[in-house]
């Protein structure tokens, strides 16, 4: 036998008769598990999820959910093709021991693998005081029981809602409240609304937009403390300035940790931003070599990328997710040559004040904006974001059918400011600061973050040579 | 003689009902100059690209006249563009923000949120009820004419009524649409003496039926009816309400629109499966196979082949050519989704196709505003079609096709049957 035929012998025989486990029941875990049986993977596939309940769709949980139109138990994801899976859910995992090939779980079973994805997502901060959080009325949005808890507290017509953090989920939490007819005040230590994702300049248009929908929005602010009545339910918040906002229901929205706690001591490059990854999913060990048996996927993988001087990109984006899963799913049943990469343009979207606000690249990579067409005094324009003379991310405001051109631009590194277009021209096309606040500002955690360059940060241990 | 191009070999009658072998010849230069000065784009990518670039307009009224010199020795004809702005504006020959402005009021209307999200879903009992009584007609008969007696009268019936036309108008439109279809060439026969003459009295149809669509909302402004033109009159928007001329353009655009792709569509839909008996069969044994196969027909036999109002505002660079600025734009739908770099064996018909994102309702901003209407219609239709009629032939093949290129299709389509299921 040659030594091809042998390989190729050995990727049936794994294909057919291999172990493979998937550490996460959400979208990417589940698109993954779809995408190996449709590879002809039919060995034995075990997906682990520490919440009961099967893999469902985030994105309605912070809209049509909170406003009432969905129940939160009804967001399931609809299933592609049978995966034929033994599903461990509601138990977390909490170890990885990569020398017997073992993930060790919370209730004391260890599940062995020849292969292993890492889909373990995010979770959500937290309100940082734990006696304060457990106040009743005080509430996070991530998860499905989190969506249907704030909803039935919303549809109690509170007296007044109190946002902490005005990223995305703050911002369409703020909205679904004005739709709802109920005060919200909203709370954001940055100096505008979506300022870490999108910037100064349209973090002010986003923060006209809360204004004129009756949003009580105060930026350049922290929460200092959380307040509550003798039976344990919040009533009062102490801000910053000295000033108090009374509220009985209040909603932490300060960004997502990625849970990668349950990876310590595995030896694999896993910390704040993450697990680093190859394009095509492997993990890095510590020592930033590749491994062959670990891959990741979605909220929790961060690699280097083409478009963004291969820096490390970790991208929060619903079709991250699918994707990311699918290329890593195709490796896992693969060898070299046939590996694919996830070379993903980041985009997402956002409901919020009426607005669909969309993007395409990344923003935050940009230190420079333009308009480039329609009208910021209307709300329905298109931005484009420029570095080194170059387009790297765009932003929408109900324009979103122009973003295909746009990335289209990003992915030729075309130029910035971008050539105008023939109509509909705003009135300024000049270039300005996109105002971007310094990456460390607490809760400006954008959900595409550039992860490789900070030299403050360092993830890899370095152990020198020994002999 | 100058030897013909793709393109213009692609636009003579004599070759409307297989314009294929021309449009792959065509394909090989994806951005191709033409001897008028139109540039004709014919892949997938690039037409796709152009249809999100703002650089391209879709305003009639920046259109050059005349498109340009004709070229030595070539026998150009009056430019066809003139033809064409003697319209109105509407929302397919406007640009933003009018576009986007127009739209907006139309559309919440029509399919939309919040005003009426179920109009279209809630007219299926109708439409099933259309359909079968048109099936039931042809209870006893040996042969029927597919595009007559079964492709036409479904949407324009549909079209009458959720615009508010009266349908005892229809022979009127019907005619004037005819008479402008007939009228318009885009090929090299536009020169020819005939189709002069035809020109003169496609615009005093394309002029009457405006002035049938103007009357219709005068009588709607004074007093309020059913469905949506009495609704665009008479109901305030957030915004400011289209000039008289503008919503009148606007109606007529519904009116043609509404229901002539549509029929080419189903009829197209019908003389497909019956030249495919195996996928006609697939379809009688799985019936659900009719969403995705309906969206293969549109990719198949695209209801508009192409379009032509759009320019180039800019100098753009584009698969190795410039369209340089002030110059026409042809984006030719009907080779785009026979484009064997976007699709895979591209002149098979799979209804069970993957990955089937063809142009055939366009992309971007002018995407089609009747689609999930037509994507109704066709679905019953063809489904009820198939599995109502009993072991129907092609008497004809090719059949007879109509003049117009851009809304390509089959004058009559002449079916035997050997009778109708319940």
């Amino acid at each position: 036998m040659t030594l091809r035929a042998t390989v190729e012998e050995l990727v049936r025989e794994f294909r057919a008769n291999g172990r493979i486990v998937i550490v996460g029941a959400s979208l990417a875990g589940l698109r993954a598990a779809e995408t190996l049986r449709a590879e002809g993977f039919t060995g034995s596939l075990t997906i682990i999820g520490d919440e009961p309940y099967e893999p469902y769709d985030r994105p309605p949980l912070s809209k049509q959910v909170l406003k009432g139109w969905v129940p939160a138990d009804h967001t399931k994801l609809p299933r592609m093709r049978e995966v034929d899976a033994d599903w461990r859910l509601g138990v977390a995992a909490t170890g990885l021991d990569r020398d017997t090939k073992q993930v060790r779980l919370a209730d004391g079973e260890q599940v062995p693998y020849d292969r292993l994805l890492i889909a373990t997502g995010t979770r959500a901060r937290q309100w940082p005081n734990p006696s304060e959080a457990a106040l009743y009325g005080v509430h996070t949005i991530r998860s499905r029981d989190d969506a249907a808890q704030l909803q039935k507290a919303l549809a109690e017509s509170p007296s007044r809602v109190l946002v902490i953090g005005a990223g995305f989920i703050g911002s369409e939490v703020a909205s679904v409240c004005r739709e709802l007819d109920i005060p919200v005040t909203v709370v954001e230590r940055g100096s505008a609304p979506l300022v870490g994702a999108l910037g100064g300049v349209i973090g002010e248009i986003a923060a006209q937009m809360q204004r004129e929908h009756g949003v009580d929005l105060r930026c350049g602010l922290g929460v200092s403390s959380l307040e509550g009545d003798s039976g344990g339910h919040v009533r009062r918040a102490h801000l910053s300035d000295g000033t108090t906002v009374d509220a009985d229901v209040v909603v932490a929205s300060l960004g997502s940790i990625r849970n990668v706690e349950w990876l310590e001591g595995s030896g694999l490059a896993a910390g704040f931003w993450g697990v680093g990854c190859d394009a095509g999913g492997r993990a890095f060990d510590i020592n930033g070599v590749v491994t062959d048996s670990i891959y990741v996927a979605g909220d929790v993988a961060r690699a280097p990328h083409v478009l963004y001087e291969y820096q490390f990109l970790a991208m929060e984006h619903w079709d991250n997710a699918v994707l990311g899963a699918e290329v890593a799913a195709h490796n896992m049943v693969n060898l070299e040559p046939n590996y694919r990469p996830h070379l993903l343009l980041p985009g997402f979207w956002s409901g919020q004040f009426g607005v669909n606000i969309k993007s395409v690249g990344v923003p935050p990579f940009g230190d420079e904006i333009v308009f480039t067409q329609g009208s910021v005094e209307e709300r329905r324009f298109a931005a484009a974001y420029g570095h080194g003379g170059r387009i790297v991310a765009a932003v929408t405001f109900d324009h979103g059918k122009w973003l295909e051109y746009y990335g289209k631009l990003i992915e030729q590194s075309g130029p910035f400011p971008p050539p105008p277009p023939g109509w509909d021209q705003p009135p300024d096309m000049k270039p300005v600061p996109a105002e971007f606040p310094d990456p460390r500002v607490p809760t400006a955690i954008p959900d595409v973050v550039l992860t490789g360059h900070a030299p403050s940060e360092r993830t890899a241990e370095f152990r020198p040579r020994r002999h | 003689m100058v030897e013909e191009t793709p393109w213009q070999q692609a636009l003579r009658y004599a070759n409307r009902a297989n314009p294929y072998p021309f449009y792959e010849e065509l394909r090989r230069t994806p951005v191709a100059r033409q001897p008028d000065g139109t540039y004709v784009v014919s892949t997938y990518q690039e037409i796709v690209a152009l249809l999100h670039d703002p650089r391209v307009s879709s305003d009639v009224r920046k259109l050059p006249v005349p498109v340009a010199a004709p070229a030595e020795g070539s026998a150009e004809a009056e430019p066809i563009t003139e033809a064409v702005i003697s319209l109105e504006p509407n929302i397919i020959t406007q640009d933003p923000p009018e576009h986007d402005r127009d739209r907006r009021m139309m559309t919440p209307r029509f399919v939309g949120p919040p005003h009426s999200p179920h109009l279209i879903s809630d007219l299926e009992p109708e439409i099933r009820r259309i359909v079968d009584g048109l099936l039931d007609n042809m209870q006893g008969k040996t042969r029927f004419d597919a595009v007559d007696e079964f492709a036409y009268p479904l949407p324009v019936t549909v079209i009458c009524k959720v615009l508010g036309v009266p349908l005892e108008d229809e022979p009127r439109f019907h005619s004037w649409i005819e008479t402008a279809l007939d009228a318009l060439d885009f090929g090299p026969e536009a020169a020819s003496e005939e189709m002069q003459s035809r020109l003169a009295g496609g615009r005093r149809a394309v002029q009457e039926f405006g002035q049938f669509a103007a009357d219709l909302l005068d009588r709607y402004a004074r007093q309020p009816g059913p469905g949506m033109l009495s609704a665009m009159v008479n109901e305030d928007g957030p915004e400011e309400r289209m000039s008289q001329g503008v919503l009148a353009s606007n109606a007529l655009l519904l009116i043609f629109a509404g229901h002539e792709t549509t029929v080419n569509l189903i009829a197209h839909s019908v003389l497909t499966l019956l030249r495919h008996p195996d996928a006609l069969e697939k379809l009688r044994r799985r019936p659900e196979l009719i969403v995705p196969g309906v969206e293969e027909l549109l990719r198949f036999e695209s209801s508009v082949q192409f379009w032509h109002t759009r320019s180039a505002v800019e100098d753009i660079d584009i698969a190795g050519t410039t369209i340089p600025k002030g110059a026409p734009i042809f984006l030719a739908y009907g080779s785009a989704n026979r484009d064997p770099q976007r699709f895979t064996d591209p002149d098979e018909l799979d209804l069970e196709r993957c990955d089937n994102q063809h142009l055939g309702f366009s992309q971007g901003i002018h995407f089609c505003f009747g689609a999930p209407l037509a994507r109704l219609e066709v679905q019953v239709a063809v489904g009820e079609f198939v599995r109502r009629v009993q072991n129907p032939r092609l008497v004809e093949d090719p059949p007879p096709y109509r003049h117009n290129q851009i809304f390509r299709g089959p004058r009559h389509v002449l079916v035997d049957i050997d009778g109708i299921h319940d």
